[in-house]
């Protein structure tokens, strides 16, 4: 398989068997009362790495980082920090550290204070706690914000401090549990890229959990995504959009158009299938599909293409449909085309140019389009 | 003040109308606040005045049991003699008599020691109610006020039946052959103290544990993650953060056990002196008025700087937003 997406840093241990995993969950249950959280589940993180769990909320990501941090014990399994067993290792003595949701920042402490409290608890001599929070404060900028208490800084400035108090005795593992959930859209877009340059610069292993899947594709090298305390799915973020391994990855990451159907022909460079709403779609990625077998076809909005003319190719990869919807985006324009059938289709196509050549408009006749790259077969 | 009126002044025909509306609400807020002004004027202004007026008075055989005694019937004239003739003589007397100080110093240092001790039984009950299931709560807090149902009176006098040499408890440690002479308790300072912390505990508990309770659990989780363990989280996190509740249950048990009448006297036999008893005796024994009012003046004085200090603390504590 081709290299899908790009990548952002030539950082790949999981591809190399003999690298040896820095944390790994080994069959881990977790279960409160009746409910279970987190059902027999195994993975592995490297060391460096920038790692992110992604999910809905009680997918059961904030638990395992609880266990990680020792706030939470599995009920069964093990959690293995650089090979030693974290059993009975209360949170105290572990070597992770974890920024939380609300910061936890202590309210009658200043920010120096704060950032000072972890050193201060490791018997670090006095000078050079000062000189370790001065870095700090430097790495967040927020000298000048030292003596404050934390009610008197604004958000940003709170998760700054979070930040700084959390890497401040550079753990070997920094845990973040939804670092950026409180910060607007436009900060938290900002303070991404931030955390990615502190996570280089330091060269900590990060596992973040989020719910926000543009933030997990952002910012970590591989994403775990969770659904009721299983994982679904350990990839790059190139592979989860790209090559989900199921209709619920699929779906749960970014827009997706699903058809249902069955194989009609399959060989070595692709299959034909047949869609239960009448469409003929040729692909290439067709995984272990095999013929006359039911499957589910993936395509992601902006692969398709929407034309008011019909295609001069055969009728391969088309259908005719109508305009139904419209949203104008700025950069993209989204179009929501039903087919004969009555099933819509979402599509979105980048606005190149200011002024469309093929303008559409409500209830337009229009063709969409896709080539035999552009979607994925999926198990059912 | 006058964001109640909500007249529109945009269209002419009201605007009249509109400043008059105005005009009337602000007098209702000013109405509304007046009320507490006027509850404490009538309830508390006066009847100090009248208490200070009496403990510049002379004690005499009359009725009322001092002189001067206020005579509308002498108008402004009748008002100028009578405050010739109050003195402070009374608070003199109250230098020279060795009683009354060792009185105010001995209620001090009881309701201190008491107050102390109330704080180290209710902080840990008060914690463990601010962490049990949500669910139990509310429960618990009955629990707490519970004994608020049964007279004061009745539940300070069960206490002699509990601590006498022939009283319950020492029947217990006799028969589990703990000890062999009852141990003497009642009318003594110990028991004292077992009647105030009793007593007083729900003042302290029900303050610390709204300080306790709104508290995030996270941050001691945070406190742990960094390398502390739970008993040094819990000093300096969990109470930092709880003395606003702290002061307050201080206060509420401080206070009113300066002037505590009825355990001491219950409980503490003959030889306990306090303030409480001082003034019991000046007014209904002694029939001194005077000299009790100037007794209470001063007791009130003495509480007025703790109280001073609780504000003090609230108002810093409000201004940090917490």
């Amino acid at each position: 398989m081709k290299s899908l997406g790009s990548i952002r840093r030539s950082f790949t241990p999981w591809n190399d068997p003999a690298a040896k995993p820095y944390i790994a969950f080994e069959n881990v249950t977790k279960r409160f009362g009746d409910f279970t959280a987190v059902n027999n589940l195994s993975l592995t993180v490297f060391e460096r790495e920038f790692f992110a769990l992604l999910g809905a909320s009680g997918c059961g990501k904030s638990t395992l980082l609880r266990m990680l941090a020792g706030f939470d014990e599995p009920t069964a399994g093990r959690i293995l920090l650089d090979g030693q067993d974290l059993r009975g290792i209360p949170p105290y003595r572990r070597p992770v550290n974890m920024m939380f949701q609300s910061y936890a920042l202590f309210p009658h402490m200043t920010v120096e204070a704060n950032i000072a409290f972890g050193l201060k608890q490791e018997g670090m001599p006095k000078a050079e706690i000062g000189t370790r929070v001065a870095e700090m404060l430097r790495l967040v900028k927020l000298e000048q914000f030292a003596k404050r208490k934390p009610h008197q800084l604004s958000g940003g400035q709170r998760q700054r401090v979070a930040l700084a108090r959390s890497v401040a005795k550079r753990p070997k593992v920094l845990l973040l549990d939804e670092p950026l959930g409180a910060l607007d859209k436009k900060l938290r877009e900002e303070t991404q890229f931030e955390l990615m340059d502190l996570q280089q610069s330091l060269g900590l292993t990060f596992i973040v959990v989020t719910h926000d899947q543009e933030e997990a594709m952002t910012m970590a090298d591989r994403i775990a995504i969770l659904d009721k305390g299983e994982v679904m799915q350990v990839a790059t973020p190139a592979e989860v959009y790209e090559a989900p391994s199921s209709r619920f990855v699929a779906g749960f990451v970014g827009n997706v158009n699903m058809f249902e159907g069955t194989v009609a022909s399959r060989d070595d460079s692709g299959a034909r299938i047949a869609s239960s709403n009448g469409l003929t779609i040729m692909t290439k990625n067709a995984g272990a599909a095999s013929a006359g077998s039911p499957v589910v076809f993936a395509i992601r909005p902006e692969k398709i293409k929407v034309s008011s003319r019909k295609p001069a190719n055969d009728d391969v990869n088309v259908a005719e449909g109508e305009i139904y919807d419209i949203a104008y985006l700025g950069d993209m324009t989204v179009y929501h085309v039903k087919l004969a059938d009555g099933h819509v289709v979402k599509t979105s196509s980048l606005n190149a140019s200011r002024i469309s050549d093929d303008p559409l408009s409500w209830n337009d006749r229009a063709w969409i389009s896709f080539s035999p790259d552009a979607g994925v077969v999926l198990a059912k | 003040m006058s964001d109640t009126a909500i007249v529109a002044s945009g269209s002419s025909p009201y605007e009249s109308s509109s400043a008059l509306v105005r005009a009337a609400s602000a007098v209702k807020n000013r109405l509304v606040i007046i009320v507490p002004y006027l509850w404490l004027l009538v309830f508390f202004l006066v009847p100090f005045i009248i208490v200070f007026k009496i403990s510049l008075s002379q004690s005499a055989i009359s009725m009322p049991p001092y002189t001067p005694a206020l005579d509308l019937s002498g108008g402004i004239g009748g008002f100028w003699t009578l405050i010739k003739q109050l003195s402070f003589d009374n608070y003199v007397w109250l230098t020279q008599d060795a009683l009354y100080f060792n009185a105010y110093v001995s209620s001090l240092t009881i309701a201190a020691i008491s107050t102390v001790l109330t704080l180290i039984v209710g902080y840990p009950i008060a914690y463990g109610m601010a962490r049990a299931p949500a669910t139990l709560r509310p429960t618990l807090l009955m629990l707490v006020i519970l004994p608020f149902w049964t007279s004061f009176l009745i539940r300070v006098y069960a206490w002699i039946g509990i601590l006498k040499p022939e009283g319950l408890l020492n029947q217990l440690l006799q028969g589990l052959g703990l000890i062999n002479e009852p141990l003497i308790i009642l009318n003594t300072h110990t028991a004292i103290f077992i009647g105030i912390v009793y007593s007083y505990l729900p003042f302290m508990i029900l303050p610390l544990y709204s300080a306790l309770e709104k508290m995030d659990y996270s941050l001691i989780e945070a406190a742990q993650d960094l390398g502390c363990r739970p008993i040094g989280a819990f000093w300096k996190v969990t109470f930092p953060l709880s003395i606003p509740g702290v002061v307050a249950g201080c206060l509420l048990v401080f206070i009113p056990v300066v002037g505590e009448f009825v355990i001491p006297d219950l409980l503490g036999g003959s030889q306990t002196l306090m303030i409480g008893r001082t003034l019991w005796n000046e007014f209904f024994n002694n029939r001194d008025w005077p000299v009790a009012s100037a007794v209470a003046i001063i007791l009130l004085m003495v509480l007025v700087v703790p109280i001073m200090f609780f504000q003090h603390v609230q108002a810093r504590s409000q201004e940090q937003g917490r």
